[in-house]
């Protein structure tokens, strides 16, 4: 495979590329599109620009802000975890954890989030007291609902709990793309049936979970506008709409918490990016050494292993 | 070879297995001594690969008897009556069992250093240098020592196969399991496979090898055993066998192979 420099290389084809007269006039009607819109933020005087640079850093917005993160990453979390116990339960050997979870998932999917979001605001004229005890038989502890189930839980509840129902789907989905093999392979070994889980199986099927899940998170960012219905009256929207109302001027307000919910979705994006690139780890993401400190420590123990940079696959190696 | 005392380290016997209605095993009975490496030859569907799952339960035990080590595969007798064993027990038995797959099945998402260390680790509770250790020295022994940090899908197949048999050998076991371990491989790269299989054969591990290398059966094998249909149609001598078959199933199928 030397590669000798011959006199008589051949000669590269030099041919007239095919010529895309579509693309130039698509470009064209598109790009005379998005100069009328610009021209017409700057000269459009109703969308009071002033207005908007008033009230974009207002305490009352930027605690909007840090509300509908705190909302929308405390019922994430909350989601993720019963997603996690739902996908599980829905392929266990036990017919119990399965129809358990299958009912789950069609109850929470099969309300409106809006419904359940006003049901968990009251959760206490439901039940005005929490206590636990033997049924039928004595108390053991009482509480009042009202002082656990305040609106901020009741948001994360109502948010959380149908969240989990879409999010135990893409588990199952996740879960269900590893290959068999896989098992099998961990089975052979020996592994337990939780390890096999935690350290094969599931770090496999993230590559296939995050970025449905990414997408949900980004979207739950904007259902948290819904937590009205509990009602819960600080996050973003709430904030802005009360603005609008006092000042008589819903553009600019609106513009607000566009600007706003567009920044919180970028941050979101770029999080995603890295840990989609945590668990495309030897499949999408093939940077040895620097993702793995094992292999890195391997590289420093042993001067045979100095080479492992090396790849008989070097057009494999540069994608 | 037949001169040492030979101890029986597996034994099948009246081992039968059904998918629903379809019979696939038919009564199959084999013995393979310590030490000894035991080819299992014989065409697509004739259970051969089936019957090596058995063994380490990756398929459940329709009828019959397995045992390895003395030990009853998957199972509990308690006064002549069978009790199924927890998964935890199952587990325990499968670490004295190496198992080699067709496909590999490298866990994508780890390096080769990561694949062999995972059991150890995660299994034995090995402390990490020490498993790093002994999996460094192992991917060495299958001539892949300078491919540590590479991920699998940066090996070519042979090299994944090398390193599942690493993977395998990691966990020290008494018996190792080959199912067709070479025909997914691109034919220059088998020989590499075999010869590593060839090594293990020396240092006196005991092996059941499906395959269809008939040469590595020649070459390496203590015994042959020749399946089709679900049944065990002849057993013997691989050079014997091979040499001269006795029935005319045998005998066809060598036709086509060689």
């Amino acid at each position: 495979m030397e590669h000798h420099q011959h006199r008589d290389e051949p000669v590269l084809n030099k041919s007239v590329p095919v010529r895309h007269p579509g693309r130039w006039l698509s470009a064209v009607i598109i790009l005379a599109f998005v100069a009328v819109f610009l021209q017409s933020l700057f000269t459009n005087p109703n969308f009071r620009w002033d207005i908007v640079g008033t009230y974009i850093l207002d305490v009352k917005v930027v605690q909007g802000v840090g509300w509908t993160l705190l909302l929308t990453v405390a019922s994430m979390v909350l989601a993720i975890v019963l997603a996690i116990l739902l996908a599980f339960m829905r392929q266990s050997d036990n017919p119990i954890f399965r129809w358990s979870s299958w009912v789950w998932v069609w109850f929470f999917r099969g309300t409106p989030v809006y419904t359940q979001l006003v049901f968990w605001g009251l959760i206490a004229v439901l039940y005005p007291k929490i206590s636990a005890g033997v049924p039928f038989g004595p108390e053991l502890f009482s509480l009042d609902t009202a002082s656990v189930v305040n609106a901020t839980v009741a948001a994360i509840l109502g948010l959380g709990l149908n969240e989990s129902a879409y999010l135990a789907e893409i588990f199952r989905a996740g879960l269900k793309s590893v290959d068999k093999g896989q098992q099998e392979a961990a089975e052979a070994l020996g592994m337990s049936k939780g390890k096999i889980m935690w350290r094969i199986i599931l770090p496999q099927a993230m590559r296939v979970i995050v970025p449905p899940t990414g997408n949900e998170t980004i979207g739950m960012l904007k259902t948290t506008s819904l937590v009205l219905a509990v009602p819960f009256t600080l996050d973003l929207t709430f904030a802005t709409n009360a603005l609008a109302n006092r000042t008589y001027l819903p553009v600019p307000l609106l513009i607000v918490a566009a600007i706003w919910y567009l920044v919180i979705t970028s941050i979101l994006m770029v999080g995603q990016h890295f840990i989609e690139a945590y668990y495309g780890k030897g499949v999408d993401n093939l940077a040895p050494a620097a993702a793995n400190p094992a292999a890195a420590k391997a590289a420093g123990a042993g001067a045979d292993v100095k080479h492992s940079m090396k790849t008989d696959f070097p057009e494999e190696s540069a994608r | 070879m037949t001169i040492t005392a030979e101890k029986p380290l597996v034994k099948i016997e009246g081992l039968h297995k059904y998918y629903g209605h379809h019979h696939v095993l038919r009564g199959i009975d084999m013995t393979v001594n310590q030490g000894e490496v035991s080819v299992v030859i014989g065409p697509s569907g004739s259970g051969k690969s089936t019957m090596l799952r058995c063994v380490n339960l990756l398929e459940s035990i329709s009828s019959g008897r397995i045992s390895v080590g003395g030990q009853l595969i998957g199972y509990r007798e308690v006064n002549g009556k069978l009790h199924d064993l927890k998964t935890k027990e199952i587990a325990a038995q499968r670490r004295e069992i190496g198992m080699v797959f067709q496909r590999f099945n490298l866990f994508p998402h780890k390096t080769a250093l990561q694949n062999v260390m995972e059991a150890p680790v995660h299994v034995k509770g090995q402390s990490k240098a020490e498993a790093q250790k002994r999996a460094l020295e192992l991917l060495d022994r299958v001539g892949l020592g300078d491919r540590a940090g590479h991920y699998p899908s940066q090996l070519s197949g042979g090299q994944q196969q090398r390193v599942a048999i690493a993977r395998a050998l990691a966990m020290e076991p008494e018996l190792m399991l080959f199912d067709e371990p070479t025909s997914a491989l691109d034919p220059e790269l088998v020989g590499d496979v075999l010869n590593v299989m060839k090594d293990l054969a020396k240092s006196g591990m005991t092996m059941i090898v499906v395959t269809h290398e008939i040469g590595f059966a020649r070459e390496v094998g203590d015994t042959l055993t020749f399946m089709d249909g679900g049944v065990v149609v002849e057993s013997g001598d691989p050079r014997e066998i091979i040499a001269n078959p006795q029935h005319a199933r045998t005998k066809e199928f060598l036709g086509r192979v060689l």
